[in-house]
């Protein structure tokens, strides 16, 4: 790809971006960053390509680190995105947490859904 | 150029694939908008992220196996167990964590391809180089900025701003150093020296650290929000070097979202994001504020409270972070519930910047199982608290500050605020009358119309709910 095709999808990608995001509401903004973040784990392709070309060991080295915490960022963050969107799925609760902030009486029979 | 930035035989394919990809984290983010879809959405953006790890995977000549499966199952490993084990209130200080590894990732990648270009003995064309150098910055900086962020977040060193004398200076020569050392590599790119790059790294680094370090923890999510964006930047940049069509759109989309919500959040702060970075703000006890005198102040017990929500009609609750500090959550829920339950008209008032970040607030509510219907934005709210009968602030203390707007001195003079001043009663949860984050003196607890109710978030709204059981 010639450089000035890369900068034409590096534009087009700008706009596209604002317009979609401009949409999310502040409700949803810290599973939003949650996972642009996790987005922005791809740079692990870069580590793929540097380790899977690589002769020289520190290149390796930096190579392989860059996998881990490239891994890191891509599998939590949309992992952690998972979480949080599932809160706001309302579904019966599944009694999945077992909370010591839950002991207080209970809280059951609330689950019925309600729309506004 | 390096021989794997070319793509192998079988490259349009690729190409088709990594399109394919970003543009599932496109409509990913784009089902994002409703709380619905958005969980779908994310795992869309999810599948979109596995298409481009097995097309990269299947690129002609990639060898190394081993090292690869390694590096990918000890990340995978991390992040499984850090999503698992995090608690909605750290989210903030896990997405600086997650942030920080991202921006590491991009920093150590360009430091390869500069050592692979300089072991090639060949001119680095300039294309190339000057992404390269941009990410290696940028991305340093990110890592060790996210890492203090989280630091301060996780209370491992103070929150309030720790600034050296004569930063400002220190920071701008780092910053030119920087700048000229870049250059002087880029003027050089047929044998750039490696170890001046390295150079480069870590002063990097030092500003990573520098300017991050003098920022109070109050304003920690407007910096992990920037520093998001620029660890998007840095991955296009890392794009443009690879000459890699997916990460340009997916670092630029990351880049274009964590700009907007850079922006959202100082506006929703009232302040410059030049003056977030640069003031110091956020933790530095402001002279004379809330210092000798003790002002009249009234304060009431739970039975009280419990008799003033009880007969109201409409009851506005305004939730701040002391109440997922405290883990009261589930135990306004409940009392939201009695009051439903007495024909009360319950609703969340949500400032933009309530928590730790923006949306931080709603996130921790509906893992308490609040209905998103009663969550309801400051704009909103705003024009209902004069009709309101009770508004009930629990651990939220700078967003309800009514300085804000009447007091053009206060350092949050012109904020938003959700202007409880304006019901009817508002009783406050609170453990102390002491100032918030702003370090500022909050006048509402000394309007004639405010109560204070002096305990612990979570044990005052579960005495408040069975009090109200028994009237």
């Amino acid at each position: 790809m010639d450089l000035i095709t890369e900068i034409t999808i590096f534009v087009l990608a700008a706009f596209v971006g604002f317009e979609v995001i401009s949409k999310v509401p502040t409700t949803l903004h810290t599973p939003l960053m949650s996972q642009t973040n996790a987005i922005h784990g791809i740079v692990m392709l870069g580590g793929l390509i540097v380790v899977g070309f690589a002769d020289d060991s520190l290149e390796k080295v930096i190579g392989v680190i860059a996998i881990a915490f490239g891994t890191i960022n891509i599998v939590g963050g949309f992992m952690v995105t998972d979480r949080m969107l599932g809160m706001f799925a309302r579904k019966p609760k599944p009694a999945e947490t077992a909370k010591p902030s839950e002991s207080s009486a209970d809280a059951s029979g609330s689950a019925g859904t309600r729309e506004g | 150029m390096l021989p794997l930035a070319v793509l192998e035989p079988g490259g349009d394919l690729a190409i088709a694939l990594y399109i394919v990809s970003f543009s599932m984290f496109i409509f990913g983010v784009r089902r994002g908008t409703h709380p619905t879809t958005a969980k779908q959405g994310n795992l869309t953006a999810a599948a979109g992220m596995a298409i481009a790890v097995a097309t990269t995977l299947l690129l002609d000549g990639i060898g190394n196996w081993g090292l690869i499966v390694g590096g990918i199952v000890v990340g995978t490993a991390v992040g499984v167990v850090a999503s698992i084990r995090v608690q909605m209130t750290q989210m903030p200080q896990m997405v600086a964590l997650y942030n920080g590894v991202g921006g590491g990732a991009v920093a150590l990648i360009a430091w390869s391809e500069i050592r692979h270009g300089i072991s090639l003995g060949e001119e680095i064309p300039l294309d190339e180089m000057i992404p390269v150098l941009f990410s290696a910055v940028v991305g340093s900086v990110s890592f060790w900025g996210s890492n203090i962020a989280f630091a301060k977040l996780q209370d491992l060193i103070p929150t309030r701003p720790l600034a050296l004398p004569g930063q400002q200076v220190v920071n701008a020569l780092l910053l030119i150093g920087i700048v000229v050392a870049c250059v002087l590599l880029a003027a050089n790119n047929d044998d750039p020296s490696e170890g001046l790059f390295i150079l480069v790294l870590v002063a990097a680094a030092a500003l990573g650290n520098l300017v991050v370090l003098p920022i109070g923890g109050a304003d920690m999510p407007v910096v992990i929000s920037l520093l998001n964006a620029f660890t998007g930047l840095a991955a296009a940049a890392a794009g443009f070097a690879l000459d890699n069509v997916a990460l340009i759109v997916a670092g630029t989309l990351v880049g274009s979202s964590g700009t907007i919500l850079t922006l959202e959040m100082a506006t929703a702060m009232n302040r410059s994001v030049a003056n977030i970075l640069f003031a110091g703000f956020g933790g530095a006890p402001t002279a004379g504020a809330g210092t000798g005198e003790e002002r009249p102040h009234t304060s009431i017990g739970p039975q009280d409270a419990a008799i003033k929500l009880a007969y109201a009609d409409s009851v506005v609750i305004v939730p701040g972070y002391g109440l997922a500090v405290a883990q009261a959550q589930h135990a306004i829920k409940e009392l939201a519930d009695e009051l439903d339950k007495r024909g009360v008209t319950v609703n969340y008032a949500i400032h933009p910047v309530a928590g730790r970040m923006p949306g931080h607030m709603n996130v921790l509510l509906a893992e308490a199982d609040v209905p998103y219907e009663q969550l309801r934005e400051m704009d909103e709210i705003n024009g209902e608290l004069p009709r309101t009968d009770v508004a009930v602030v629990v651990g939220a203390n700078d967003v309800t500050n009514p300085a804000a707007k009447n007091d053009p001195d206060s350092p949050i003079a012109g904020m938003p605020i959700i202007e409880v001043d304006e019901a009817r009663e508002v009783i406050v949860i609170k453990r102390s009358l002491s100032p918030g984050f702003a370090g500022i003196d909050n006048d509402l607890f000394y309007e004639p119309n405010t109560s204070m109710l002096f305990a612990d978030a979570k044990a005052a709204a579960a005495e408040i709910a069975s009090e109200v059981k028994e009237l």
